[in-house]
């Protein structure tokens, strides 16, 4: 069984909704990225995604724009971003972790010894904001045959016809995208959310996660009670951005960072009790 | 190489592709969209009275058909072939991109939708934009970087004039590609009520098609013309490549004529060995940005890099998806121009034939110069004059070191 399906079965075991941190590598620098890994599943995280910066990403709002252009100007890349998941593997086995980003720096890798190299480093799914199903049976296929899991999204804008282009051939679990709109901007519609979740489980047995307008504890509590994971991202890079403009020492942004990750995830996890 | 299909006119295929060019890579959000659009697309070409609208307005709003003009002056004094400039400045708006901007505007009105947003660079397409909203009484936001207002203020403020609103991109390197991101994140936040109308033959599917459907008004009257003027074919088609929207336009209708060459001229700017060039054919690697698989400029990791032209209107690190097929199957052959030729092209057509041309086509006449000396009497070139030059006085007078 895949790290992925071994912890949403354990999850649903629990009657839990999995807590799922996004953080972009190398924001603000590497070494602060391998230390968030390294801290994020004792402070709550079940699943990481972790963001591969690029210089053009036409779907994240400002927040995950400016924490791109932080790992970029650090000198942060798609190779640098395999070393710290084998860094991170090193010392945790078990918290499943997704790479997301677009496609182009994987484009510009190599397909073929990307989904390789990202295997051998532990990367257990792909979410590639910018492939759509009519795209990505290149890199599906070569990635499912690593045991990587290419994860699809679903939006508000998938009527019947499109979930069912979107589920086949999905694994790992799907992504709600639960506003039409960039990362980070716009509210989450916890009813509507309501309504597409039900849409979706109709598509596919897979586990669904819900992210991109997720920002705050309450938020997250109640979307935890509907949905099977809880991505939280621009709030998380939000704080990380602001601390590092304050100038806060390394410890301090870490501290304060994995601080707001314990108070979501305890809201995750306590949802259904 | 696998054989040539029987016409390069018959692409893309159902999914959008130019051999392995094109293609779809939007977020998930828009692929519904883009769908429809394909659908509507399709419906609105088989609709004569959308054809009918369409031969209207440019008729008798954009002042079509322009006249394909016989550079005398020129040609005397490079003493080769006869040089024919299809005449594109003498749109309404000044360029080709009042010819797309039409068609998409009448499209969005048949989709129902009642917001426009579009990108620009230069501001050409702002403007064209901008003008067919104001023509339809539709609200429109035009995306710009904030290096790009700096530099063509005049077309700031003439999109102003026409009312639409103009939002100063502060991301990324704040040129055209930013200003396209942005205007692709207005899109997905809008999905219901907005038409995003894409000025460049480049974007996701259907968008690289329908550019060029609309652009080819520009080779289907060359061709009728200088069959009427000459009786022949021309020897060389000549047009300059940025995103390629003018280029493709230009080329389609003589894509399946062997005898005729056809050349896509792209921006050296300081030239091709430095890093201050716009020449994606010549430099970048294939991959993907703003929709579809095409030659790129990026660094070994995949990351954007930043293109630089005298020319706003080709300083864009990538270029249309129909391009890159047309270059690797050979059929168009693709060179680049310097900054300092262009400049030289520009100041030489004001002279010989009173025409002030613009930046971008300038690229195109500083090819000509290097090529036309070199064929017969009896040789024809025709090349696209996209647009004239009056946006670009205050750039030009910088590069000549004056201040207006």
């Amino acid at each position: 069984m895949s790290r992925l399906a071994a912890r949403f079965a354990s999850l649903k075991a629990a009657q839990r909704s999995a807590f799922i941190p996004f953080i972009t590598a190398g924001d603000p620098t590497s070494a602060l990225t391998e230390a968030l890994l390294r801290a994020l599943p004792a402070h709550g995280a079940d699943i990481i995604e972790l963001g591969v910066p690029f210089s053009d990403p036409m779907a994240d709002g400002p927040a995950i724009q400016s924490s791109s252009l932080r790992a970029l100007s650090g000198g942060m890349n798609l190779s640098k971003t395999l070393a710290l998941v084998s860094g991170f593997r090193r010392h945790d086995a078990q918290t499943p972790l997704v790479l997301m980003g677009y496609y182009n720096p994987i484009h510009a890798y190599g397909v073929a010894r990307f989904v390789a190299d990202a295997a051998a480093a532990g990367v257990d799914g792909l979410i590639t904001v910018d492939l759509p199903p009519e795209e990505d049976a290149g890199l599906r296929s070569a990635a499912l045959a690593h045991g990587i899991d290419v994860v699809r999204l679903a939006t508000p804008t998938s009527d019947e016809n499109r979930l069912r282009t979107i589920t086949k051939d999905a694994s790992g679990f799907l992504y709600y995208v639960s506003v039409a709109g960039v990362t980070g901007t716009k509210e989450v519609a916890e009813d509507a959310v309501k309504a597409a979740i039900a849409r979706v489980r109709k598509a596919s047995p897979l586990p669904v996660a819900v992210g991109f307008g997720i920002k705050t504890a309450e938020q997250a509590a109640r979307i935890a009670r509907l949905a099977d994971a809880v991505v939280v991202g621009s709030a998380i890079v939000t704080r990380i951005g602001a601390a590092h403009d304050e100038g806060r020492k390394d410890e301090d942004l870490l501290a304060h960072t994995l601080q707001f990750c314990r108070e979501l995830a305890a809201a995750v996890h306590g949802a259904r009790g | 190489m696998t054989p040539l299909p029987n016409s390069l006119r018959a692409g893309p295929d159902a999914s959008g592709h130019f051999g392995v060019y094109g293609g779809r890579y939007v977020a998930e959000t828009l692929m519904p969209l883009v769908v429809d659009l394909e659908k509507a697309y399709r419906a609105a070409r088989q609709d004569d009275a959308f054809a009918a609208e369409l031969h209207g307005l440019l008729r008798n709003y954009v002042g079509r058909a322009n006249p394909l003009y016989f550079a005398e002056r020129l040609t005397a004094h490079l003493g080769g072939a006869k040089i024919y400039l299809k005449r594109e400045d003498l749109n309404h708006t000044g360029a080709h991109k009042i010819n797309n901007c039409l068609g998409q505007i009448l499209l969005a009105r048949r989709m129902g939708k009642r917001r426009i947003i579009a990108e620009t660079g230069a501001g050409q397409h702002g403007v064209a934009t901008a003008t067919v909203a104001a023509r339809f009484g539709l609200p429109c936001v035009v995306y710009m970087g904030e290096v790009d207002i700096e530099r063509q203020k005049p077309n700031v403020f003439r999109m102003q004039l026409l009312g639409a609103e103009v939002r100063a991109v502060t991301s990324g390197s704040r040129t055209l590609k930013d200003a396209m991101n942005e205007a692709m994140r207005d899109w997905v936040a809008n999905v219901e009520d907005t038409f995003y109308i894409i000025g460049s033959a480049a974007g996701p599917h259907p968008y690289p098609e329908m550019v060029r459907d609309f652009q080819c008004v520009i080779g289907n009257e060359t061709r009728a013309q200088i069959l009427e003027q000459e009786g022949r074919l021309p020897d060389l088609v000549v047009a300059c490549v940025g995103g390629g929207s003018n280029s493709i336009g230009m080329f389609h209708p003589f894509l399946d004529d062997d005898t005729v060459a056809i050349h896509g001229i792209e921006a050296a700017g300081e030239g091709i060995d430095t890093v201050h060039h716009a020449a994606t054919m010549a430099r970048g690697v294939p991959g993907v940005l703003h929709g579809s698989l095409s030659y790129l400029l990026q660094d070994a990791g995949g990351q954007i890099t930043e293109a630089h032209s005298i020319s706003a209107g080709l300083d864009y690190p990538g270029v249309g998806p129909e391009h890159a097929y047309l270059r690797d199957v050979g059929r168009v052959q693709y060179h680049s121009i310097t900054d300092h030729e262009a400049l030289e092209a520009f100041m030489l057509l004001c002279r010989l034939e009173g025409i002030i041309p613009a930046l971008e086509p300038a690229h195109a006449i500083a090819h000509v110069l290097k090529v036309a000396p070199k064929m017969k009497p009896s040789d024809i070139i025709v090349l696209a004059l996209s647009g004239r030059g009056d946006k670009d006085v205050f750039s030009v007078a910088a590069a000549l070191g004056e201040t207006l």
